[in-house]
Order: structure tokens, then sequence, then C-alpha cells
């Protein structure tokens, strides 16, 4: 069976060649060209971006995991906003931010809105530095690595750290009349995490992270 | 544009996380350990579950309070539409603006778009499937944006804690507003946009 190059051009009998790879989005197959896959690619048929084409991104995207580790962690100590009325004077840090529900029937909440703006963001940054972590030291890899790599793409769209970042803004907004309110250190160190994360997703391309996974091994 | 060979046609099936090729009757990928399927036959059927029980969560989000504000003696009780309104009322247009996009139109749309994609899929069709796969795209990105009203209520009540002077309090909307976007967001990710390219007939869009 002939099989189309990605770029285009025509090949002879597909084997069982490690070029080969598979669109997921509308299920074409064909050949990626090893030097075709530094650089961006598209799928043929649909559109879907197979690789980024950016190669040096693996030792980027392990410090930027272990940099927002290290920022989550102080996010989380330190007072995020504080909020004075009269003699009244209230500081919260994002901890408090979650706790301010847990009471009877909001207790699920809660524990949801911990997980989207805290442990899923912290658990994804771990499950990547676990799985690419021991490739940018140049050692092998750890027991169970794609299984981690899989579910650091599969947290994505669940961890929401940028999105309580418009909520915050939309909360300062609905307090102006009611109280002063002073933005403290875990607010910057939230917002950093935000840009340094946006960053990190421009450098998840799928290709380049499980080819470089399996031939570590 | 010349003709493509689907993993299909030629008896394999592409692996969804990790894009390698296996033969059809493999059941798990040998690089990342995920359970292929060639089609999800039951796609269908999820995304219709997912988007009925998000649609009934959305009706308690809207009609019962999000915030319980009490100032002194005095309760009120704002919905998402009122809080809406209150932001008009301040002149804080841009943020009104915001949490009635994130709140409303995104949450509605999505039900509509959800709902067009999964009945176009269901039949064959000759549609642009350019067009489809770019509405679906566009409906995971943004179906998450529509948590801000529920952080927004988290943040209130944990700074505003003045005991007699105010106190805000979270209402049980919020809890049907999350789940409706959790559930939403399932329905969009149950969705097999393999599907949209099989059933389009010959002849049609090619892009
Ligand atoms: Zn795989």
């Amino acid at each position: 069976m002939r099989l189309a190059y990605a770029d285009g051009h025509m090949n002879a009998d597909m084997g069982e060649a490690s070029d080969v790879v598979g669109c997921p989005v509308c299920d074409a197959v064909y050949r990626l060209r090893p030097e075709l896959s530094q650089r961006a690619t598209r799928c043929p048929r649909c559109g879907y971006r197979i690789t980024f084409g950016k190669t040096a991104a693996l030792a980027w995207l392990v410090s930027l995991s272990a940099t927002n580790v290290a920022l989550l962690a102080m996010v989380v100590f330190l007072p995020f906003l504080e909020l004075r009325a009269g003699q009244f004077d209230n500081a919260a840090s994002v901890i408090d931010v979650v706790l301010g529900f847990s009471s009877g029937i909001m207790v699920p909440l809660a524990l949801a809105v911990l997980a989207f703006i805290l442990l899923l963001p912290l658990s994804r940054f771990l499950l990547l530095l676990y799985a690419l972590g021991p490739i940018a030291l140049g050692r092998r890899n750890f027991p169970n690595a794609a299984r981690a790599l899989r579910y650091a793409f599969v947290l994505k769209p669940w961890a929401m750290a940028e999105i309580f970042m418009v909520g915050v803004a939309v909360a300062l907004v609905k307090l102006a009349d009611l109280a002063t309110i002073a933005i403290g250190p875990a607010f910057w160190i939230f917002a950093l995490i935000v840009i340094l994360n946006a960053y990190q997703d421009t450098l998840m391309c799928r290709h380049t992270l499980w080819t470089a996974l399996t031939c570590n091994e | 544009m010349q003709r493509v060979i689907t993993a299909r046609d030629s008896g394999r099936v592409v692996c969804r996380t990790c894009s390698l090729v296996a033969p059809e009757n493999q059941v798990r990928c040998a690089r990342c350990k995920e359970r292929l399927k060639s089609r999800d036959m039951q796609s269908l059927q999820k995304v219709w579950a997912w988007l009925i029980v998000g649609l009934i969560a959305y009706i308690p989000a809207n009609t019962y309070p999000m915030l319980l504000t009490t100032q002194g003696f005095r309760t009120e009780e704002s919905t998402i539409i009122g809080g809406v309104i209150d932001l008009f009322d301040h002149g804080a247009y841009s943020v009104a603006a915001i949490v009635f996009v994130a709140s409303i139109v995104i949450p509605v749309g999505k039900f509509v778009v959800i709902g067009y994609l999964a009945i176009l899929t269901a039949r064959r069709h000759r549609t642009d499937p350019h067009r489809l796969l770019y509405l679906h795209e566009v409906v995971e990105f943004i179906g998450r944006w529509s948590m801000i009203d529920v952080f927004v209520v988290a943040i209130l009540t944990a700074l505003v804690q003045f005991d007699v002077l105010a106190t805000i309090n979270p209402g049980i909307a919020a809890v049907c507003f999350a789940l409706s976007v959790v559930f939403t967001m399932l329905a969009a990710q149950s969705f097999d946009s393999r599907q949209i390219w099989d059933r389009l007939e010959d002849g049609a869009n090619h892009g």
C-alpha cells in the first residue's frame, strides 16, 4: 500500500517503520520524515497540528515545570488578597479562598475549586517532571513514565489556574465599593505561574515528547 | 488533493494520545498504554448523556441564588443574571460583559454547538468537516472558561467575613453551575472526531 508523506510526496511500501504516524483527529495515516518532525507539521487532511517544531523544548519544559512547582508551593502560604473595611481586616491566602466554602453541602465544591486551581496544576507539573526529568538529565526513564506523560495530557483541560485569575479580577471589581483591597505577594506569584504555564503549553508537542520518551528507554 | 489512507482502511488503529499506529486488534497502545479503539461506537450516546445532565444542572444554576450577601440584618440573594445587572448598574460594563459571556453565552452556545455536532455526526453529511472540527475545537477550548463565576463566588466568600457588617455566602446555584460546566466539558471530550470524516459523503467538500 502506498502511503503519503506529510509534505505531499508519495512513498513506496508502508512497512512497520517508526516514522508512520496517525492523526488522532481524523484517522489519516502517513509518514513523517525525521527532518520534518523538527518543524511545525499539520495533518494533510484535517489540519491538526502533529508537531509544533520546537526540538530544544524538552529541557525548557522540565525546568519550567520545576519552577512552577516551587512557585505554587509559595502561593499556598503567602497572603493572596487583603481586605480592609473600617476596623475589619482580613488577609486571605489561596487556601483560605477555598476553605471559605467549607460547610455542609459546599464541601464538595470547596474540594473541586481546590483541585482546579491548585492540586491539578501541581499534579500536572509533577507528572511532567517525573516523565521527562530523566530525559533532560540523561538518565533512564522512571517506571511508568509513559503513564505519567499520558495523565499530564489528560489533566490539561482540568487545570484552571488562569481562569481563577480572571475570577479574581471580577471579584475585585465587585468589592470595590465595599472595602479597600490590598494585593498580596501570592497574587503576583500566581500571575507569574499563569504566564509561565501558557508558555509551557506552547512547548507541549505530543510527537516530540512521545518520541523522546520512547527513544530514552 | 491526493487520496488519504485512514488507519481503519489499512487495518490499523491510531492511538489518540500519542499518535502511534498499531494493528487493529491490539487492545492497548504499546507506547503509552492508552486503550485503543478504532471508532468509539458509544461516543454519541455519551455525548448526549453528558449534555443532558449538563443542561439539567444549568437550570437550577440560573434560578437559584449564586451569592447570599448579608449586610446588617438584611440578606440579599443574587442569581447569575442578577450579578450581571448589579455590575452593569455600577458602571463596570466590561466586567459585566465578561461575566455575562462566561456564564450565559458560553454555556448556552456550548449546548447548541455540541447538540448540532452530535446530530450531524449521527448521519451522512456534506458539511465541510474542517468547519465542524473547528467548532469542536472552539467548544473544547472555551468551555472551561465558564468556571469564572464559581471562582468569583469562592473569592468573595473567603474575603468578605465582617460578621456584623457584611458576610457573603455561596448559594446552591454555585454547585449546580460548577457541575454543569464539568458535565459539558465531559460531553465535548466524549466526541469522536473521526466519525465526522467517516460520514462525509463522496464528492463533498474536501477543503
Ligand atoms: Zn499511545
